[in-house]
């Protein structure tokens, strides 16, 4: 208790003045109290997706901004690469993971502030993982991760009759940076735009015409590309997948680039090309990274506190020539394939005995579905399951059996969500099962 | 705005319990092929193979062309959907040895939609018809098996003859090829 005054009247001084009195800029809903701050530093639990260029700095701000539960995903280890911008990380943890030596850091460094380190991959953990926490700020290199992430918050979403359950919602702030660019944003799974929804503002992967590699190249990277999809396939010196983290790998890479680059009279293979075209390296600037971090560890402080108005919705930077950003409501897409499936209920009058045909039944004839040859996936135990497609001949003959299955027999419970795609609808529509139970029943679950 | 600190100020680990089955979730790239492979509309010379029927990522697409030089052969190409898809195309090999201007020996195929002009809005059905197509019309302009587009653009009979060899099994040039007559 003694610990908990002391903090509160010294080191967070500069926080109880923005969070203890109304200011011209507040959010106009704004209510000061002694509250907040007590929620920030007991209850509020954060996770920091990535402990890389953007991780170290999010740890950094959020420790120093008073967040003390705090969480890192990270599935790498420090290389000797990092350590230019990534300065939670020292020479000796060469090799260590990123995750648990940043903790480590923070730990040590900031008093009070508990950061807890997975060293594994975002797909090792489910919904009730995710669910723990107020807000998830991610700093990731990758679209994929991205993807999957937002998927995974919007899954987790409940609806009452079609209105968002508003608690259920766990706000996303994602910062990404390329060099002198970055962009930072915030994402109200279900309420704002998602990662899904602007997924064209992603440049596509840098690629070149198989022939023009094959046989007319005239660029460095042509010579490294077809070293990299025509030659490492054929010959394979190790037995494996090309691995652009293995020196052995890109010495070979470079070597057979350089010979057909003299083939071709072709100038500019260099090792550092190489290793920059095998692994899709983006250069990393570190003062990007500062900033992006530090817009998104603002928001995700703006969003715990309610204190101001968060960012609405997407932020670009660059300051290659001095310093540019641009805000902008980056609009929900009608048709998204994430965030537009709000799960419809369809209601199982009999649940003992409907058979799946029964479902296919309801799908093309009540009149708010009106389907014409809808085919039926699912995930039952984690397992992606294939219930009807009837127009491909190969499936249609290995799933007939299914149809006259009943649910249960398939696996399919109370609340299970089944995609279903049909010509008459633009994109897969997300069904969930509610199995109606008779009175009967319903006494025998309330009491 | 939504106000998370009224809202969630309670919460506490592990307290929040979903209200239904916790069901893992189709990604997006699922529910996307869903949506392409129930409306492949195939033209009559192809064929789909599901190895996996609840593997809708992994496929195989069986080409028999009816005109043109390839007629009587059966091409069998393997389709790789990855989980950046449709952000990325899917990886397409061909597992047919064949003798073509576009397909090398290890089944690398030269088609623009596979790689620089791959776009989102494309489908599993719009390769199927660019690949049904390389067969009606091998493209001796962007060659990957550049033997085969000489051959192609200085003697057709020749090509025509190359061609047959090839899918009756046997060598054409240096190369051996397997027989892949239907």
């Amino acid at each position: 208790m003694s610990e908990k005054l002391e903090t509160l009247s010294n080191r967070w001084n500069n926080l109880r003045k923005i969070l203890e009195r109304p200011g011209p800029f507040s959010h106009p809903d704004f209510e000061p109290s002694l509250e907040i701050i007590n929620f920030l530093m007991n209850t509020c639990k954060i996770l920091v997706i990535g402990a890389g260029g953007l991780g170290c700095e999010l740890l950094k701000d959020l420790a120093l901004m008073g967040f003390r539960d705090i969480h890192v995903i990270d599935m790498d280890t420090i290389e000797i690469s990092n350590l230019n911008r990534q300065f939670l990380f020292r020479h000796k943890d060469i090799g260590f993971p990123k995750a648990e030596v940043a903790a480590k850091f923070v730990n040590s460094r900031v008093k009070g502030c508990q950061v807890t380190a997975y060293f594994k991959k975002i797909q090792d953990f489910d919904a009730n993982f995710y669910r723990q926490f107020h807000i998830i700020v991610c700093g990731l290199d990758s679209i994929v991760a991205r993807r999957w992430i937002n998927g995974m918050l919007i899954s987790m979403l409940n609806y009452n009759d079609d209105v968002l359950d508003q608690s259920s919602i766990i706000p996303l702030i994602d910062g990404g940076t390329e060099g002198f660019k970055g962009n930072a944003r915030v994402i109200l799974p279900g309420m704002t735009a998602c990662v899904e929804c602007t997924l064209d503002l992603y440049p596509p992967q840098v690629t070149y015409p198989l022939c023009t590699i094959a046989n007319t190249p005239r660029l460095p990277e042509h010579c490294i590309e077809y070293v990299k999809v025509v030659q490492w396939p054929k010959e394979n010196p190790w037995g494996t997948a090309l691995d652009g983290d293995d020196p052995h790998h890109i010495n070979w890479v470079h070597e057979k680039s350089l010979e057909r680059a003299q083939q071709f009279n072709i100038t500019g293979v260099t090792y550092r090309l190489v290793q920059g075209v095998v692994k899709n390296i983006i250069p990393a600037v570190a003062s990007t990274n500062a900033v992006i971090a530090a817009i998104c560890a603002t928001e995700v402080f703006k969003l715990a506190t309610s204190c101001y108005v968060p960012l609405n919705n997407f932020l670009v930077f660059n300051d290659v020539d001095g310093i540019y950003t641009y805000t902008y409501e980056s609009e929900k897409k009608e048709n998204c394939l994430a965030c537009s499936q709000i799960p419809q209920t369809v209601v199982i009058k009999d649940p003992e005995e409907a058979k799946l045909k029964d479902l296919i039944q309801i799908l093309q004839e009540d009149s708010r579905y009106q389907m014409r040859s809808p085919g039926l996936i699912t995930t039952i135990d984690g397992k992606n399951r294939t219930l009807y497609i009837s127009s491909i001949k190969s499936i249609e003959e290995r799933t007939r059996e299914n149809l006259n299955k009943t649910l249960s027999e398939l696996g399919l419970k109370e609340g299970c969500e089944v995609a279903v795609s049909d010509i008459t609808s633009p994109n897969t529509v997300i069904i969930r099962l509610h199995f109606q139970t008779t009175d009967v029943e319903m006494k025998k679950l309330i009491n | 705005m939504i106000k998370l600190f009224s809202l969630k100020q309670q919460k506490k680990d592990g307290e929040a319990s979903p209200k239904t089955a916790n069901q893992k979730k189709a990604s997006a790239a699922q529910l996307r092929i869903a949506k392409d492979i129930n409306e492949l509309n195939l033209p009559k010379t192809c064929t789909t193979e599901f190895p996996d029927p609840d593997d809708l990522l992994n496929f195989k697409l069986i080409i028999c062309p009816d005109e043109g030089f390839y007629r009587t052969g059966r091409f069998v190409f393997s389709f790789k959907v990855g989980p950046n898809y449709p952000h990325e195309p899917p990886k397409v090999k061909c597992e047919t040895q064949v003798y073509h201007p576009n397909i090398d020996q290890q089944g690398n195929v030269c088609l623009n939609i596979l790689r620089e002009d791959w776009k989102p809005v494309l489908t599993i059905n719009s390769i199927v018809y660019g690949l049904q197509y390389l067969f009606l019309e091998p493209n001796p302009e962007d060659p990957l098996n550049k033997e085969a587009a000489d051959v192609l653009t200085t003697n057709r009979r020749l090509f025509e003859q190359n061609v047959q060899k090839a899918m009756r099994g046997g060598f054409v040039g240096g190369t051996y090829f397997d027989r892949c007559l239907k």
